[in-house]
């Protein structure tokens, strides 16, 4: 397979100026993050900070009605209320053995940005977050938390004022800022060493889930089901099991509001292949190249690409790609809510969603795990917006 | 037409002790009609080269100017073939070598192979994409030289001499050497350090070195003499024509 590559997906497409940081990061993972000094750090800052392993949790009151049982990983229960905070915790020690003092990062729903202050206070980074304007109204809660935490976030007014555009100003900030920067990515996307990178700090959540559901049942699952916006939890949920192929995998795509040809952010199922933010993946464009707005109610989805890994496992049909739309996902959120006291992030209400839309097909007595990839306490301006314009 | 005409161009300047003019304009800005009028007046008013830019929605390489120009032709409807179609119409009367700049989207999904030979048969002598580094752009290098058409590479203060190596080694038309780390834009003053990247790359190159991003006045180019044998402008030449002034009156300054 081609270097940086997963299939015919991935790549490094960037200007020529971003080459020698994309070369020096391949260089650190190979010399910094195989060394035992690195190694032994960053399992002791996720068992100590981060707070791992997260549980793994059994829904008895929701698996009564479905028929099957229903697993939860909790990565809400992570430190930062989301798994993000698994990758930048290991970018930031990365970028600290690098001998760079500051990170940088974009962010969408806010948690990735959380998440990268977070690290970057631990580690004693400096740290600037790109956030497209729109995001920062919808997520005024998370902004407070990163200048808190001492981070200084720039909200981005260009484009659809959304995650891409944060990407966007973000590489552009990278060129410049290369020498003393390292630009910490939130997702398993992007250019060529960061699909890997992101996968490699996130696999912990697949590790952990197979450790500890055999534990308790002696078994593998018989399906795992993750969110995919940029795919980084999922892709940290379902590398453990790839090579386990009596796993089922799925991936939950956000349908938008769901009716034919509305806006969404599910390029797997509804893109075409084309190049974006340094990689050749699958996307929602038009004919002519350029890059269409995306939307969902998860702010955390709501991006028009995919991480080429996701690409290449759809494509040789090794995991399977489902959608799910804002009120499906509502729904699940408010299930999950009452029947078993946990409040999900927006996101993960759409791979809960995806199950129980789905559950006729799953078996009796076959265990599904689901990667709650975050907590929905960023979310409450939504939802209760939500709410107020869909009461019945 | 051929392949070393982006190269005969600027070495005709320097044959005439001047640096090579390379002027930058999006494709379809300030509006359809006088994008047309402001090409002509461009290349009647000492452009050795002129650089059309193919506007995309995300231009990770360009500065708020060019960026904000490029938008607004997208929201005028400017397309890779409206581009194509309005150069066919107009190349006849174009003295200077034409290239188009953009990113890699945009072209793949018109179709690599459609494109060289529409691109071919419009007058365009090279290409610029922004996002296709060396060893992405291999195949599209190759199918481009079939049609005469130059992938122009760009390097700059970070490229180290080995990756000069390896662009030199296909290298046609002109080695287009960025000025900062950043993106487009122009600026007051330039990197010290750019004298010695220049130098490199004159050594490594067989081909003209031209120098861009950045660029706002000629005075920024006098100390660097014998070191850069063209100029590509853009962010200013957009703000001038903002101005209401005329593409005319800027050339003027840098003639």
């Amino acid at each position: 397979m081609k270097k940086g590559y997963f299939g015919k997906f991935g790549g490094q497409f960037v200007p020529e100026l971003l080459m020698p940081p994309l070369l020096e990061l391949e260089e650190a993972m190979e010399k910094i993050m195989k060394s035992n000094e690195f190694q032994q750090e960053f399992t002791r800052l996720l068992k100590d900070f981060v707070g791992r392993p997260t549980a793994l949790t059994h829904c008895a009151n929701i698996s009564r009605e479905l028929g099957f049982n229903l697993w939860l990983k909790r990565e809400d229960l992570a430190h930062t209320g989301a798994h993000k905070v698994n990758n930048t915790v290991g970018q930031a020690l990365l970028t600290k053995m690098m001998g760079k003092p500051m990170l940088l990062a974009e962010t969408g729903a806010g948690q990735h940005g959380v998440a990268t202050a977070t690290a970057a206070a631990l580690l004693d980074l400096d740290c600037e977050i790109y956030m497209g304007a729109l995001d920062v109204k919808r997520q005024s809660h998370n902004v407070r938390r990163m200048e808190l935490l001492g981070a200084k976030c720039v909200p981005v007014e260009s484009g659809t004022q959304t995650l891409k555009d944060a990407i966007n100003a973000a590489l552009r900030k990278w060129i410049s800022a290369q020498q003393t920067t390292h630009y910490c990515f939130g997702t398993a996307a992007g250019p060529h060493p960061f699909p890997l990178l992101v996968r490699e700090f996130q696999s912990v959540i697949g590790r952990e889930a197979k450790a500890q559901f055999k534990e308790k049942t002696g078994e593998l699952p018989y399906m795992v089901v993750a969110c995919v916006g940029g795919g980084s939890n999922a892709i940290g949920m379902f590398h453990e099991f790839v090579q386990e192929t009596s796993v089922k995998i799925v991936g939950v795509e956000a349908a938008g509001t769901g009716e034919p040809g509305c806006t969404n952010s599910a390029p797997i199922n509804l893109g075409t292949p084309g190049v974006l933010h340094g990689m050749n993946t699958l996307l929602l464009q038009s004919e002519e190249g350029q890059i269409l707005p995306s939307h969902s109610i998860a702010a955390g989805l709501d991006y028009p690409g995919v991480g080429p890994e996701h690409v290449h496992l759809h494509d040789i049909g090794r995991a399977q790609y489902g959608t799910v739309n804002d009120h499906q996902a509502m729904n699940a959120f408010q299930m999950l809510c009452k029947k078993e006291g946990i409040l999900p992030a927006l996101e993960s209400s759409h791979a809960v969603a995806w199950v129980l839309e789905n559950r006729k097909s799953i078996p009796k007595e076959a265990n599904v795990i689901v990667n709650l990839s975050g907590r929905g306490d960023k979310d409450m301006d939504i939802l209760e917006d939500y709410l107020a314009n869909h009461a019945k | 037409m051929s392949i070393t005409k982006l190269a005969d161009k600027i070495n005709e300047a320097k044959a005439q002790g001047r640096t090579a003019l390379i002027p930058f304009l999006p494709g379809g800005y300030p509006d359809r009609e006088q994008f047309w009028k402001e090409i002509l007046e461009l290349d009647e008013n000492g452009a050795d080269v002129i650089e059309i830019g193919m506007p995309f929605s995300d231009p990770v390489a360009d500065g708020p100017v060019v960026e904000a120009a490029s938008l607004k032709c997208l929201a005028d409807g400017i397309d890779l073939k409206w581009i194509l179609a309005g150069l066919s119409d107009h190349r006849a009367k174009i003295r200077a070598g034409i290239l188009l700049m953009g990113y890699y989207n945009p072209v793949l999904q018109y179709g690599l192979e459609k494109f060289a030979k529409d691109a071919r048969e419009a007058g365009v002598n090279g290409l610029i994409i922004a996002d296709l580094p060396y060893e992405e752009g291999v195949e599209f290098r190759e199918l481009l030289a079939k049609y005469d058409i130059a992938l122009i590479p760009l390097v700059g203060l970070n490229t180290k001499p080995e990756r000069m190596d390896l662009y030199a080694k296909d290298g046609n038309g002109f080695c287009y050497y960025v000025s900062v780390l950043g993106t487009t834009g122009d600026r007051d003053s330039l990197p010290e350090e750019i004298k010695a990247g220049l130098k490199q790359a004159q050594e490594i190159f067989d081909i003209p070195v031209a120098l861009g991003f950045g660029l706002k006045n000629p005075s920024q180019l006098e100390s660097l003499e014998g070191l850069v044998d063209g100029a590509v402008f853009g962010s200013a030449l957009i703000r001038h024509i903002d101005e209401g002034k005329s593409s005319a009156e800027f050339m003027k300054v840098w003639k």
